[in-house]
């Protein structure tokens, strides 16, 4: 059931009949077929891969993937099904999914439900049974692109057509698809600080981590401006990672630029961070396909120490024009490709990182930057 | 911080002699570990007295020390070098201790040695229950609660406290007598009193039991910044209450959320910096309870072990190698990854396939042991399955073990008994994953499985979908096997011949239907990083899939077989020779290709051939890596018996044997055509017969009188060979041999009682013959020749004797025309020497008399075998000085219940070396003294 043109009567046997077939285009017209997962159904977006071993549930539901077709890496998904308290967002926000081997049971005690009836619950179409390293080879060697998954049984033609209708990721703005619409507040109103958020497509782990450190935090729409959020006088200003383009976001560049301007504390992960870039004069590029993982080795350049990070991004922040800027200063790089992951404002309150310190999922190394915030109130 | 460049010198410490618990895993690291810091511009010296190790090699080390691993031994180098540091966690715990022993001494303190790779204190804190426990109470790690009472009222109090399930534990006691599991209240007062009573000083240890909760283990490094990274995360199969070197083991770990897992990380991040702060490497061990996620710690170990060098060839991440280096200073940032070359040596291995570890026992040459499993590791060897999914993993694990089976289940050998089941799933010994199959097979619900066996239900999931497979395959014939559905039998790693028992038809068929349909095995790479980034070494694994990246070169290639997992019979002898034969061949202008499956080995280290297929040694996947790769030809020779079976086979099948050819092979190990061959040469040979059944047996025994040996054919080390004194006890034996093996030609030798046995190694090129050494054993004849000690050169032999060993020696090895190595066992009654076989192959004394004369054999005879040189290209010139004692080594501690006695059935685990100057030497004289005590029939 691996091969490309595979063409087999499916209603021989019941290890046949309990599985759908579905397919997998690439924009470059490499074609997969495989085993319906998830919702029977067409899903189109781009195409990428997550090596992590462990956090399936983590991955989908993070808003960072919104418009994304993950792959996993791994050999098994789906092994200890889904736990509701192991959601990034309220729902599942990757595109489609494509994976080697699912599970459709489970062993978890505490575990809510398989992820088969997750994903079909939540529209989530998927593909199994597929030579999945034969396709991150090929993205790693191609590049990220577009792709569609459909367990539909359409033709060649019209899945080519849908597949051409799903946009380019490059210059797309898709934070405002999934932030918060309406201000929501997170933690003790008592709490010490107070921190505006921005919500650029916020992971609840990281809100969690804010809180817990003696922070009470209202969480904003993507398109606050910053005059709005300063009515409600916090100490301190978060722009949280999200999905699509930075270069796309005038609006966010903007708000970060107020912040600054304002002097008051900023804390960026992951698109907050290239937002802050951006907002300092450094350009973003898009990469060739893209850091998504549980392994990824950072070294901080302050404290000389390392870290394994948790990363999810298909931007970056250019380290060349970081380095020549004059206002900021590198902290951070990744030691597998010497790109930027990590900034510090000179002379402001203001850092951010390419990675997700919440590491929900991954290592949890890199939690002190949270703490390294929260001084700066104290301070 | 970089290299430390004060290091100039370094002492490695070997783990001696191969026993149970501490195999070649610690030739592998040491290997690893020396290369890796020659790199670097360092001198290593190295001490270990086991010959048969690779470590010990002249191109491994600067300076090797095969000498006990003594205090004694290390002033001895201590005095003759400078050396600046010594770096003890690349052999186990015998060279932890050794270090300890030194330390406590002075010794190192005198001589200016630093430790490095580890701190004293730190191993302290390990070994010592109560200072573990204090300290992971100390940093909030939880423990196994426990307490010791002395009294009825002390033991309530406690299990009031701890709650229940409990385990009772009386203090010395032996084998756990007096102790037991208990679940409630209502038993606990019973248990309480069986324990004190059993106690001879009337204290148990009431303990919380985790008997049953998921076992984990995780492999840390860590650089002189603290920077840690964890290479891999290792599940058992076997819940707690089964020792992990006798579990079953799966990575990465497949039934762990992330957040559980992140947890369990940070805890051995924690224990590893609360134990000190070395650079090096660490396995941590935890338990998880299964319903609420609760994480214990279990031990800790700060230093390379059994589960690294898994974790290493799992992964593709050299921990030995990469700690070396950190112990010399150098930080993980600094240094690369391996496998990829570009990026870093700081990160975590991401795999996209599964591998199984199974272990490989040995009950049947420890008669009357206890066969269950526990707290304490019985097995004697391992072998690694690699998969795109656990299911073809454990398959290929399976078909690794070479215990007659050709993977799990679907080979008519299932076991129906339904009471023996049931007890089998609760009481774990080494079939217990072919009974949980059978249990599958025959109905027994799952959940009575998981309540026996308190394995996770996803694996027990992945076996009972086997089953439901097989149960659709069976349906259908050869002809109507639907496509789809053979393809996924493949996928889920069946053997073919697996496949043509489910349709009953033959395993070509399977073969040429497969191949007819396309439906071939694949490599692809073992590279660290799940393909993120492109890798630059050749380590594969076979799968069904639709990506081949094992690239096919248009260099002439030769594949060596390898010995499969180790047993007793069958060690870490055959890894040196097939290394050897690797490094020839590579030396002779071929591309090398390595197939083995034993994950403690060198041969299987990435770099070690130009190419590794990490696969099993059987036929099905030896055939496709050979129509893959279209080598020149294989060798058989240095794998030992594992190896040499496949001979027919490959001959069968028009592939070349490189050496001695399958017609020689097959020639000596035919006992009949054998002795015909010695009667035309006028060599003597004990009177022998061969017989089909027990009253063929009696017949012949009247004709060759008693005492008899009696031997099946085809086996290893001496399986089921015995010395019979009587009629009954031959028929008794005979009826054994033809249960376990039916169909076998057993012979029956006569047995030259209170012969002297001797043997002899010779290099063969067809013309010429070159004795390399003659080895007379201290024992009588009657112990198996692995399990005597040895003298090289003999000691009591006279001229007359010597003449005749050589000339018959190079008599056999022209007439079987061997090209390559041959070895041959001699018996020596009234100065007539007889020969009692001879095997054409690499055998176990030939590393030791290439390390006693400092020549290497192997690397000549395989440069011999592949027709580059012939014998008298090489100028040989072996050190003779003095006397090289062999000594058998034997793991009988482990099984308090065996008697060590010794007989024609081989049963040590390993050797040492031991050099003497003259025969008065008080060790020789010793166990000179004791040449009769084990001797039984």
């Amino acid at each position: 059931m691996r091969q490309t043109q595979a063409n087999q009567d499916m209603s021989q046997n019941s290890f046949d009949q309990s599985q759908k077939k579905a397919v997998l285009l690439l924009a470059d017209g490499s074609r997969f077929e495989g085993v319906a997962i998830g919702k029977i159904g067409t899903a189109g977006g781009e195409i990428c891969f997550n090596t992590g071993m462990t956090g399936y549930q983590e991955i989908y539901t993070d808003p960072s993937y919104y418009g994304q077709i993950v792959v996993n890496t791994t050999s098994h998904i789906g092994n200890y099904g889904v736990e509701d308290s192991e959601q990034e967002s309220d729902s599942p926000k990757i595109r489609g999914l494509v994976v080697n081997t699912f599970s459709q049971d489970f062993s978890r005690p505490t575990g809510t439900d398989s992820l088969q009836n997750y994903l079909d619950k939540n529209n989530i179409v998927g593909i199994s049974e597929l030579d999945t390293r034969l396709l991150v080879r090929h993205i790693r060697s191609k590049g990220a692109m577009n792709a569609i998954i459909s367990s539909e049984d359409l033709s060649d033609e019209e899945l080519a057509a849908k597949l051409a209708e799903v946009p380019n990721m490059e210059g797309l703005e898709l934070s405002s698809f999934v932030s918060t619409k309406e201000p929501y507040f997170v933690g003790e109103e008592s709490a010490p600080y107070r921190v505006a958020v921005l919500d650029l497509g916020v992971k609840t782990s990281i809100l969690k981590h804010l809180a817990s450190r003696g922070t009470y935090l209202k969480v904003f729409p993507a398109k606050t401006s910053f005059q709005e959020m300063e009515q409600w006088n916090p100490h301190g200003y978060f722009l949280s990672n999200g999905p699509g383009d930075p270069s796309a976001m005038d609006y966010a560049i903007e708000t970060a630029k107020k912040i600054m301007a304002a002097d008051k504390p900023l804390f960026g992960i992951c698109l907050g961070h290239q937002i802050i870039s951006l907002a300092c004069g450094v350009s973003t590029f898009k990469m060739h396909n893209g850091h998504r993982g549980l392994n990824h080795p950072v070294k901080n350049l302050v404290s000389g120490k390392s870290e394994v990070t948790s990363q999810n991004h298909g931007f970056a922040v250019s380290r060349e024009e970081v380095e020549k800027s004059g206002i900021l200063e590198l902290t951070h790089i990744n030691l597998n490709d010497n790109t930027c992951a990590g900034i510090q404002v000179k002379g402001k309150k203001t850092f951010s990182v390419q990675y997700h310190p919440e590491s929900s999922p991954g290592p949890h190394d890199s939690r002190y930057l949270f703490d390294q915030f929260i001084n700066l109130f104290k301070s | 911080m970089p290299k430390d460049n004060s290091i100039k010198s370094i002492l490695i410490i070997g783990s001696g002699p191969i026993i149970i618990g501490q195999a070649c895993e610690f030739d592998y690291s040491g290997s690893q570990a020396a290369r890796s810091l020659r790199e670097e511009g360092i001198e290593v010296t190295l001490i270990n007295s086991n010959p048969a190790t690779i470590m010990t090699d002249p191109v491994m080390a600067d300076n090797i020390y095969l000498k006990p691993l003594t205090k004694k031994s290390i002033i001895e180098i201590l005095e003759k070098h400078q050396i600046d540091a010594v770096l003890p966690t690349m052999g186990g715990q015998t060279a932890l201790n050794l270090a300890i022993d030194c330390d406590k001494a002075g010794i190192w303190k005198k001589y200016g040695v630093r430790i490095i790779g580890v701190d004293i204190n730190a191993i302290e804190t390990t070994e010592d229950r109560e200072k573990f426990r204090h300290k992971m109470i100390e940093i909030g790690v939880d423990v196994c609660r426990g307490e010791t009472a002395t009294s009825f009222l002390k033991g309530k109090e406690i299990a009031q406290e701890i709650g229940f399930p409990l385990v009772i534990r009386p203090s010395f006691t032996l084998g756990g007598y007096g102790g037991g599991f208990v679940d409630n209240p209502e038993e606990f007062n019973e248990a309480l009193k069986r324990g004190l009573d059993a106690s001879p000083i009337h204290e148990v240890l009431v303990e919380q039991s985790i008997l049953g909760w998921k076992e984990y283990e995780l492999e840390l490094l860590r650089d002189n910044l603290g920077n840690v990274i964890i290479i891999c995360s290792i599940e058992n199969f076997d819940p707690m209450g089964v020792h992990t070197g006798d579990s079953i083991t799966v990575a990465p770990a497949m039934t762990l959320p992330d957040t559980v897992y992140q947890n369990m990380r940070d805890m051995a991040i924690k224990m590893m910096n609360a134990i000190g702060q070395f650079a090096g490497g660490c396995n941590v061990q935890f338990a998880v309870n299964p319903e609420t996620d609760d994480i214990i710690g279990i031990e800790i170990n700060p230093r390379v072990s059994r589960s690294s060098a898994l974790a290493s060839k799992a992964t593709g991440y050299p921990i030995a190698k990469i700690a070396a280096k950190l112990a010399i200073g150098y930080n993980l940032d600094e240094l690369k990854n391996q496998i990829t070359k570009t990026t870093s040596a700081f990160f975590e291995p991401a795999l996209d396939y599964v591998i199984v570890k199974i272990p490989r026992w040995n009950f049947d040459k420890f008669k009357g042991s206890d066969r269950k499993l526990g707290l304490q590791m019985k097995s004697v060897g391992e072998a690694m399955g690699i998969g795109r999914n656990f299911q073809e993993a454990l398959q290929k694990a399976c078909q690794s073990l070479e215990i007659k089976r050709n993977g799990l289940g679907a080979d008519g050998k299932e076991v129906t008994d339904q009471a023996a089941l049931l007890h089998s799933l609760e009481n774990p010994s080494w079939n217990r994953l072919f009974h949980i199959y059978d249990a599958f097979k025959l109905g027994i619900p799952f959940k009575t499985i998981q309540k026996k066996t308190k394995i996770d239900k996803w694996f027990l999931q992945q076996i009972e979908e086997l089953i439901e497979l097989e149960t659709e395959i069976e349906q259908y014939s050869l002809d109507t096997l639907p496509e789809r559905l053979l393809r996924t039998a493949k996928e889920k790693g069946y053997a073919d011949r697996q496949i043509a028992h489910l349709l009953k038809c033959w395993e070509s068929e399977v073969f040429k239907k497969r191949h007819e349909l396309g439906i071939k095995r694949v490599y692809k790479l073992v590279d660290t990083c799940a393909a993120e980034f492109e890798a630059q070494t050749p380590y594969y694994y076979s799968t069904f899939d639709q990506e081949n990246e094992s690239e096919v070169s248009n260099n002439k290639k030769i594949i060596v077989l390898g010995s499969g997992p180790n047993r007793i019979g069958q060690g870490i002898e055959f890894d040196y020779c097939c290394v050897h034969g690797l490094y020839a061949a590579k030396e002779c202008g071929y591309e090398t290709i390595m197939i083995n499956c034993n994950p403690e080995t060198v041969s299987t280290d990435f770099d070690t051939a130009d190419k590794l297929y990490f696969e099993p040694v059987f036929w099905e996947h030896i055939y496709d890596i050979i129509l893959h790769e279209k080598p020149e030809g294989v060798i058989v020779q240095l794998g030992g018996q594992t190896a040499l079976k496949l001979a027919e086979k490959l001959d069968r099948y028009g592939i070349k044997i490189i050496g001695t050819s399958f017609e020689a092979l097959d020639l000596a190990e035919d006992r009949g055509r054998f002795s015909t061959l010695l009667a035309e040469n006028n060599i003597p040979y004990p009177k022998f017969g061969v017989i089909e059944d027990a009253d063929e047996a009696l017949e012949l025994s009247k004709e060759l009188g008693f005492p008899l040996l009696v031997r099946p054919s085809y086996v290893l080390g001496g399986q089921s060979m015995k010395i019979v004194i009587n009629e009954q006890e031959l028929e008794e034996h005979v009826v054994n041999i033809l249960k376990d093996i039916p169909g076998n030609r057993v012979l029956l030798d006569h047995f030259l009682d209170g012969a002297i046995e001797a043997e002899a190694d010779a290099i063969c090129d067809g013309e010429e013959v070159y004795i390399i050494g003659i080895m007379e054993h201290i024992e009588p004849a009657g112990i198996h020749s692995g399990d005597s000690y040895a003298v090289l050169p003999p000691y009591s032999l006279g001229d007359f004797v010597m003449q005749q060993i050589e000339t018959i020696t190079k008599k056999i090895a022209l007439a079987l025309k061997t090209v390559g190595l041959i070895n041959i066992q001699f018996a020596i009654k009234n100065d007539t020497v007889y020969v009692i076989e001879a095997n054409p192959r690499a055998s176990r004394t030939v590393p030791f008399i290439g390390k006693a004369y400092q020549e290497p054999y192997v690397n000549y005879a395989t440069k011999v075998m592949l027709g580059e040189k012939k014998l008298k290209d090489f100028e040989f010139k072996p050190v003779k000085k003095g006397y090289a004692i062999k000594e058998p080594v034997f793991s009988f501690h482990k099984f308090p219940n065996v008697n060590k006695e010794l007989g024609p059935e081989m049963k040590s685990t390993g050797e040492a070396i031991y050099f003497i100057d003259d025969l008065m030497d008080d060790y020789f004289l010793d166990i000179y003294s004791k040449r009769n005590q084990y001797l039984s029939r």
